[in-house]
């Protein structure tokens, strides 16, 4: 599946919700749900400090694909953080850095995405992009 | 009498509004409060009538703004009972407040004098002392604060001594709704003849200030926790002090007699207020004042304790609550943790609920530190909030706490 078509998918799940409820209720599953990062990629290193809620990231390059792993202490945060590591990870570094992720905002989450949010959301898609063109770099030598 | 809460409720419009669909319930008051329509008028009227600069014009329109201005200033000096009008400094607010304090007590400051804060303090009470600290040298010495949230009284008495020259503590906490004996504590560092900033951020609304009856030297405030606009707050400081500190910004206004080599510095209060003052917020804070005197602080207190106290009893319903600030003498600040759940989690839900809280630090990170705690869900109640927006409120942080564990 292309990003775009993971990007559908999530939007369709999230159609099925009536109310925000069941929707938060679905993000906090997925929190919980998700395997995530190595213990020992927890550390400073890989924290991107969003004040309030913390979030680990770390990205292996697997043949020509990025795969990330992530984590985050607040459970709620993790669930997005775990639609954003689904619809990116396992693709081509050119392919993330043109993904517009416009599907949390279809989904209603994009206030989680905002600059002011203290979630170290936005930060950490910043940091998936860096990733992303550091590996490109290393594809492109 | 009950207190009028719904008629009350009438003078604050923007209480009356849907988020998320759900009705509004503003408990974020110790950020800011919400502005009653007669603040909100005054400084309407002041930009519709009035508007002029003070204190120069020779024409009625000056001379009116500057009238009122004045008098706003005699109106708030009255209030906190100062013994004169000339001890009331117009700032942008408490911040500003501390960093003129911090910036002309440079001198006062000498290497290897300390200056006692308490571990309960704002960030804007504590990092100017703290910068203050490192440029001259000198020792920031923290009064602890026990598991209740109440401050160690004996450290601070046992550390007073004649190389202290400045103590500053806040009247009511930000975080933990503790009220400071601010009155023993003056004592105890006059008695040591050590000089005492008050920063009453969170004072005014909930509770009486009287300058003089607390003795302190120095007390600042916001005019925006206390219902009147951003942007305008006041340092109280006594005047023998505030003749013998120098200037803080050099301007117009601040000035006497200027020729391109010298210059001679305005009276109190003027040699603090350079440029052109915030004329509009100083009548909207006149007018705030005037607005909780009417109501009465007293009853205004007594109604916020009573939803202090069932939100506190609702709360500790919850499996896994833990009030953060158990002070004896505490007021409409509730912060609190939930075993197992995120702060940011609990806030971002009970958001969606129509509920506005804080959460976070609260700008007070060496207090969670010395806590022991990354951040607290913090409620803090305000004139206007009912006994109905509490059980809303309780309600929805046990739902939301049913869904995140």
């Amino acid at each position: 599946m292309t990003i775009e078509e993971k990007e559908q998918a999530v939007i369709e799940e999230f159609s099925m919700f009536e109310d925000w409820m069941d929707k938060y209720a679905y993000l906090i599953e997925l929190g919980k749900d998700l395997p995530v990062i190595e213990e020992k990629y927890k550390d400073n290193q890989h924290l991107i400090s969003g004040c309030q809620s913390r979030v680990w990231l770390h990205a292996d390059l697997v043949g020509n694909q990025v795969v990330f792993t992530a984590d985050s202490d607040a459970v709620i945060t993790k669930g997005i953080v775990s639609l954003l590591i689904r619809v990116l990870s396992g693709h081509h570094p050119d392919e993330i850095l043109k993904a517009r992720l416009g599907f949390l905002e279809q989904i209603g989450l994009k206030e989680h995405l905002s600059p002011t949010r203290a979630n170290g959301l936005t930060s950490m898609v910043k940091q998936i992009q860096l990733y992303a063109k550091a590996f490109q770099i290393k594809l492109n030598q | 009498m009950p207190f009028p809460v719904e008629k009350i409720r009438a003078d604050f419009p923007v209480l009356n509004q849907q988020v998320h669909d759900k009705p509004l319930v503003y408990l974020d008051n110790a950020a800011t409060t919400q502005k009653p329509v007669q603040v909100i008028n005054r400084l309407s009227d002041y930009y519709l009538k009035e508007n002029s600069n003070v204190h120069r014009g020779v024409h009625l329109l000056s001379q009116k703004a500057t009238e009122d201005y004045e008098k706003a200033r005699t109106t708030i000096a009255q209030y906190i009972n100062a013994a004169d009008s000339k001890e009331i400094i117009f700032t942008r607010g408490t911040t500003e407040s501390v960093n003129l304090l911090a910036t002309v007590l440079e001198e006062w400051i000498q290497p290897g004098d300390a200056i006692l804060v308490s571990a309960m303090e704002h960030h804007s009470n504590l990092v100017p002392w703290q910068q203050l600290c490192k440029r001259r040298n000198a020792d920031l010495k923290i009064v602890p604060v026990n598991d209740k949230g109440e401050l160690d009284l004996e450290f601070l008495k046992k550390k007073l001594n004649p190389q202290v020259k400045l103590v500053a503590v806040n009247h009511i906490s930000n975080v933990l709704g503790t009220i400071n004996p601010v009155k023993e504590i003056v004592k105890m560092a006059h008695d040591a003849g050590v000089p005492v900033l008050i920063d009453g951020a969170q004072a005014l609304a909930h509770t009486k200030v009287d300058v003089q009856e607390i003795g302190a030297d120095f007390y600042a405030f916001s005019g925006h926790k206390v219902y009147a606009p951003m942007g305008i707050g006041v340092l109280y400081g006594r005047e023998t002090w505030m003749r013998r500190l120098p200037p803080y910004q050099f301007g117009g206004e601040m000035i006497d007699r200027v020729s391109f080599d010298e210059v001679t510095f305005n009276e109190l209060p003027y040699k603090y207020e350079a440029g052109t003052p915030n004329v509009g917020g100083a009548l909207a804070l006149e007018s705030a004042l005037q607005y909780v005197q009417n109501l009465g602080i007293e009853a205004i207190r007594k109604h916020e304790d009573v939803l202090l106290e069932k939100a506190t009893h609702q709360l500790m319903k919850i499996n896994g609550m833990r009030i953060i600030g158990e002070a004896k003498d505490k007021t409409a600040v509730l912060s609190f943790l939930v075993d197992g759940v995120h702060p940011y989690d609990l806030g971002t839900l009970l958001d969606q609920m129509g509920v506005a809280v804080r959460t976070g630090y609260h700008c007070a990170e060496p207090l969670m530190q010395h806590m022991g705690i990354s951040g607290t869900v913090r409620a803090s109640f305000a004139l206007y909030n009912t006994e109905q927006e509490v059980d809303i409120f309780t309600e929805s942080v046990l739902k939301a706490v049913n869904m995140l564990r």
